[in-house]
Parts: structure tokens; sequence; C-alpha cells
């Protein structure tokens, strides 16, 4: 992976993959190649398997040879324990690929009488080593030999011999060592002659037990410091790394319906971007989780692989109830585009829940994941914890693309904007919508609205929406003199409107009636004038005429 | 005591030394044995040195880890003493040879 991401012409320190999952990516590599390792840690904390799967996955995927020398468990044992996580030892025992030697140190049976070294245990090794060429070596557990034997004089020189003898060997060695009191280890000596080390840890808090990893040192190599939980399940051993250490995935411009009509108006670009995660926060029965629904519906029908992981309902009861408002999930399912996983969070700790759906994400390959939801989680770890898995999560889901949607439910006793009482997990996602009741007048209704849209414009409004039959239908919005109005005061503005639209039509009729009258009126005062007029005309006509008759006859008599 | 000086007397007593090579340790390991069984066993032993920087097969068959490593195999108990035996007495005491 180092090897990858180095830009620049460097020079890189020669590691060697260690096989387990997660591990490479802290330690920006693996072990350091050709050098000693050391692995300390309590009493079942893992030492012993992670040791072997760094060995049997260097035979299988590597194709790196091992030597594994047992101080504490017989070859016979060994090969049990580890059969069950599916590591076949016999096998590659057969095949010339490993070597396992039991050394086996019993303090009843020796005496110590004069000066010593450990030169047979050095022969036996380098034998083991030639005889397969090997290049990966364990040694599980070198304390043993100073509960075997007496002179820590001499096991300390020799122990120290040792690791520089290994070094000259060329392999890539483990040690596995008891973790001490005040030392890493109970001798206080590996630690300092090893070029690697790394502590492993299993805690209980709160009745949830973490095994946990961390590189104390890695000498001539950068490093992931934090404390790393890692799981052991029936596949040997991966470590979750908590964050990146970079944040580099790529983005996707890609946009993808939400499913729900109307809601994707409220986007500016028509949904949520590929690749993004979506929050959809509420209160109990504000429809969280049919919004997260419509979304995995629509995500199918576009043939889309999702995956549902649900904490609270059945995959049966899942289907039923949104079969009820219309959604078809079963046919999804039968099509394979779609699986629902439900169990409740208190089954696994949080890692291994986590786990889980790394695992799923790996084998199924979705597009999209809906989580409903992942309030429920906090009742497996403490707030802190569930945010740092949350972060690893976003993480792990940004690296691959998938589009997320994640449901949380608010308590119901925080009043104080309910919608904002959050796992503190609302900086971490990209998209976040608040479903949210409105109390008033004697009923609640349900309203919906984005608080944040990462890189996306957005409707600021609260939308009404109803859930019908056939589904989440939202409302346009209907303005009312004090704002937005919803459920009953919208129907009841809505009439009122209707009543003086009529009033104010009948008024307007009125108005142009009283028009008409007013213009009659008028028509019939011009008309009487314009009589009176015209018998003025008359009359003064005839009397002109008459002047005119008098003035002839008077010129006449002249 | 006599009893047991009887008994090593009729009995053999058999030996294997684990050395590597030819270090001090491994040299001073062989002396050291020869000289405690010439005086306390009178010749009557067997010895087996092995050197298992040429026989590393024994090394494993017997679980030697230390250099030199020295088994009493017969009589019973069977004994493994490591170290060059320098300590005489804690030999002799080891082996139940001491007077």
């Amino acid at each position: 992976m180092a090897y990858k991401k180095s830009k620049v012409q460097q020079f890189i320190f020669p590691k060697t993959p260690t096989g387990v999952d997660g591990l490479d990516e802290i330690t920006n590599g693996g072990f350091p190649k050709g050098r000693p390792t050391l692995i300390c840690g309590g009493a079942g904390c893992g030492k012993t398997l992670l040791s072997m799967q760094f060995l049997i996955k260097g035979i299988t995927e590597h194709n790196e040879t091992g030597v594994f020398m047992s101080f504490e468990e017989p070859s016979d044992d060994l090969t049990l324990n580890v059969k069950s996580l599916g590591f076949d030892i016999e096998k590659l025992k057969a095949d010339k690929k490993l070597v396992v030697d039991h050394v086996r140190v019993e303090r009843s049976e020796i005496e110590e009488a004069g000066e010593y070294d450990l030169d047979g245990l050095f022969i036996r090794l380098g034998y083991a080593i030639d005889s397969v060429k090997a290049t990966r070596v364990v040694l599980d557990t070198i304390e043993s030999l100073f509960a075997g034997l007496d002179n820590q004089a001499i096991l300390r020189a020799e122990l120290r011999r040792l690791f520089h003898w290994l070094k000259a060997k060329g392999v890539t060695a483990i040690i596995t060592g008891e973790r001490g009191e005040a030392t890493l280890t109970r001798q206080g000596l590996e630690e300092y002659v090893s070029d690697c080390v790394i502590v492993l840890d299993h805690r209980v808090i709160e009745q949830v037990s973490t095994r946990r990893l961390r590189i104390v040192k890695y000498r001539g190599s950068t490093h992931g410091t934090n404390e790393y939980p890692f799981l052991i399940d029936e596949d040997g051993i991966s470590v979750l790394p908590i964050t990146s250490l970079k944040l580099d995935n790529e983005v996707s411009s890609e946009v993808v319906s939400t499913g729900v009509p109307g809601l994707n108006e409220m986007f500016e670009g028509g949904g949520f971007y590929r690749g993004s995660n979506i929050l959809i926060s509420g209160t109990a029965g504000t429809a969280k989780t049919t919004v997260a629904c419509y979304f995995a519906n629509e995500q199918c029908e576009k043939n889309e692989k999702t995956i549902y992981f649900a904490f609270e309902e059945s995959p049966q009861q899942l289907v039923r109830n949104m079969r009820s408002i219309g959604i078809d999930l079963q046919k999804h399912i039968k099509k394979g585009t779609l699986q629902i996983h439900s169990s409740r969070p208190s089954l696994n700790g949080l890692e291994l829940h986590l786990l889980t759906l790394r695992k799923l994400i790996r084998e199924f390959e979705p597009t999209t994941i809906i989580i409903d939801p992942i309030s429920n989680l906090i009742t497996v770890g403490s707030e802190h914890e569930v945010r740092s898995m949350l972060v690893r999560l976003i993480d792990m889901l940004k690296a691959h693309n998938i589009t997320a949607l994640f449901t949380s439910l608010n308590k119901q006793t925080d009043n104080f904007r309910p919608d904002l009482a959050e796992e503190s997990v609302s900086s971490l996602v990209d998209t976040w919508i608040t479903v949210r009741d409105m109390e008033g007048i004697g009923e609640r209704n349900r309203g919906i609205f984005i608080i944040k849209a990462r890189g996306m414009g957005h409707s600021n409004q609260v939308r009404e929406f109803v859930i019908t039959n056939n589904g989440i239908e939202l409302l346009d919005v209907e303005l009312g003199p004090n704002g937005i109005l919803t459920g009953a005061a919208r129907q009841s503005h809505k009439f009122k409107k209707t009543m003086s639209d009529i009033k104010l039509q009948n008024e307007i009729n009125r108005k142009d009636r009283e028009i008409e009258r007013k213009r009659k009126v008028l028509e019939a005062n011009i008309e009487a004038l314009r009589n009176e007029f015209e018998s003025a005309q008359e009359e003064l006509s005839i009397l002109k005429a008459t002047e005119e008759l008098q003035e002839k006859l008077i010129s006449k008599k002249k | 005591m006599d009893n047991s000086a009887d008994e090593n007397s009729t009995a053999k007593h058999k030996f294997i030394l684990f050395v590597s090579g030819m270090s001090v340790k491994s040299g001073h390991a062989i002396e050291n044995l020869r000289r405690i069984c010439d005086k306390h066993l009178q010749g009557n032993y067997e010895l087996d040195i092995i050197d298992i920087s040429r026989d590393t097969e024994q090394a494993v068959a017997h679980q030697i880890v230390a250099i030199p490593t020295l088994i009493k195999t017969y009589p019973a108990p069977r004994r493994i003493i490591i170290g060059d035996l320098s300590d005489q007495e804690k030999v002799l005491k080891i082996l139940n040879l001491s007077e």
C-alpha cells in the first residue's frame, strides 16, 4: 500500500505485509522487512493468533514460507486452536511451507550447573529456517525461557543476541511477549531491541469488551499512533483503523433521487450526491423509517444494490409495514438488489457491528446502505465510542463511494430544538434532513426540512407531508398571515380563503352591475338632453323662418 | 550411601551430552564430565556426545535449548543438566553420585 501511496520519489522503507486486515494500513505497509517485531499484551489478547495469521497469510497470499517456534503450546494444540479459524497448519506443514517447532523448557526437569548459552535454540531455529527457506519467523512466547531457566543474566544476553541473529538472518520476525507491569514486557528488554513494537490490549468497559492494538514504536517509518480496535472472528484478526490517515477519497457529482416525491425539489440538484451520507433525524413516529425505505426503494428500482440494516424491525415486519403505504420491498429482495439485515444492537459490541458492515460491503458491494437507526447503537457503547465508530464507518463508506442514509431517533425530552440534539454525528454527515412533529390546536402534523446539504442549495421551508395508503406526499406550502400553515389550520385557512374568494367575486359582480346601471342612467340622460336640444332647435328654426318671411314681405312693400 | 555406590558399580551409567561445534563451553563440559565420571564411576559409563551443529534433528528430538546440555538416560530418574558442569558438587548431587 505504502508503495502505491508515495507520490514523490523517495526512499521507501522495506516492509512485509502483515496479512492482518487493516494492520497494513496503520503500519503503512506492514512489519519492517528483515527485522524483529515485538507483539506484547496480556493473556488472551490474541498475540499467538496474530503471529500465526502473519505466517499463514504470508504463505497463502505472498508465498513466503514461515517458521513458528512455540514455547507454550505443543504443535498439536496449536494446530487445533487455529483450525477453528480456518487455518490448516497440517497441510502447510506437509507442503513444506511451514515448520512448527515446540520448544519445551520444563523447570522441574532441568538443573543448571555452570555456564551455558542458547545455542541449541539458535541451531534449531536456524535449521527450521533453512529447511523451508523461511522469510517469516515467529517466536511465541520467548519469555517462557525466563520461567524455565534460572540464570537471568545469561538469558538477557542471549535474548539480545537472538534479536541480532534474527536480523542478520534477514528474516521478518515476530516475537511475542507477556505484558509487564511497568514496562511493556516482563523483562523490559525486548521492546528496546525490537524495531517495531505493537501492544495488544483487551479491556472491558461497561461490560463490553473491546480489543485494541497500538503501535508503540516503529523505527524508520511513520505509523498510526492511535489505539485501534480489532476483532477476532472466524476469519482471524482484523484491525479497524479509526480514521484513515488522509481524507482524499474521490467524490462524485452524480445526483441520486431521494425517492420521495417533492423532496427532490427541495434540493437544488434534485437529490443527494452519490457517495454522500445523509442523516434523517426526528423524534419517534415522524416517519424516518418510511423516508429511508422510500430511498431504498428508489435505489432498488434503479438496480442499485442496497443493504438495509434494521436495528428495530425484522425484515418481515419492515416489508409488511412498507406494503401498507404502497412500497413493495419484497420484490427487490427477491430480485437480489436489496438485503435487509436485522439484529438487535446489543447482540454485538460496536466493533463487531462495524465489522459486519464492512464484510457485507465487501461481499455484496452495495452502492447504497441504510442504517436504521444509528441512535440505537448508543445502547451498546458510550457516545464517544459510537462517534468514533461512525467516523470510521463514514470513512469506509466514502472510500467505497457508497451513498449512506442513517436515521437517528431524538429524545422526546429535549425541548430545546429537539431536531438538533444529535449524537454529534451531525458534523460528519453531508446532508441532514429533519422530520419533526408540529403540534398545535389539538393535532400533530409532520414536517420535513433540510438542515444542511453540503455543496447543494436547498429549500429553507418546513414542508408538511402526509402519509396515506399511497405513500408520502409533500404538500404545497400554504402561507398564512402568520407564516406557514399546517394540518387543520391549513384546511381552515383554505376554507376561509374560498369563502373570501366567493365574496370577492360577488362584490366584483355587484360593482359590474352598478356600473351598468350608471351607464344606463347616463345614457337616458343624454337621450333626454338630446331630445330637448332637438325641440329647441326646431323651435328656433321656426322662429328663424318666420323672421325671414317677415323680412321678405317688408322689402316687397317698399 | 554405600548402596548407591554398589548400584553404580553394577549398572552402567548412560549419558548424552549435547554440544555445539567447538565452543569453549562445550569443551569445558566434556572435560568436566569426563573428570567426574572417571573419578566417581571408575570408567563404568557410556557417553554419547552429539554435536547439534551437525546433527540438528537430535536437538529437536531431545528438546535442546541450551548448550551444553547433559542428559542422564540411565539409571532412572532421567535428569537434564545444562551448563558447562563446572559446579562439580552440584553435578554430583544432581546425578546422585555424591559420597
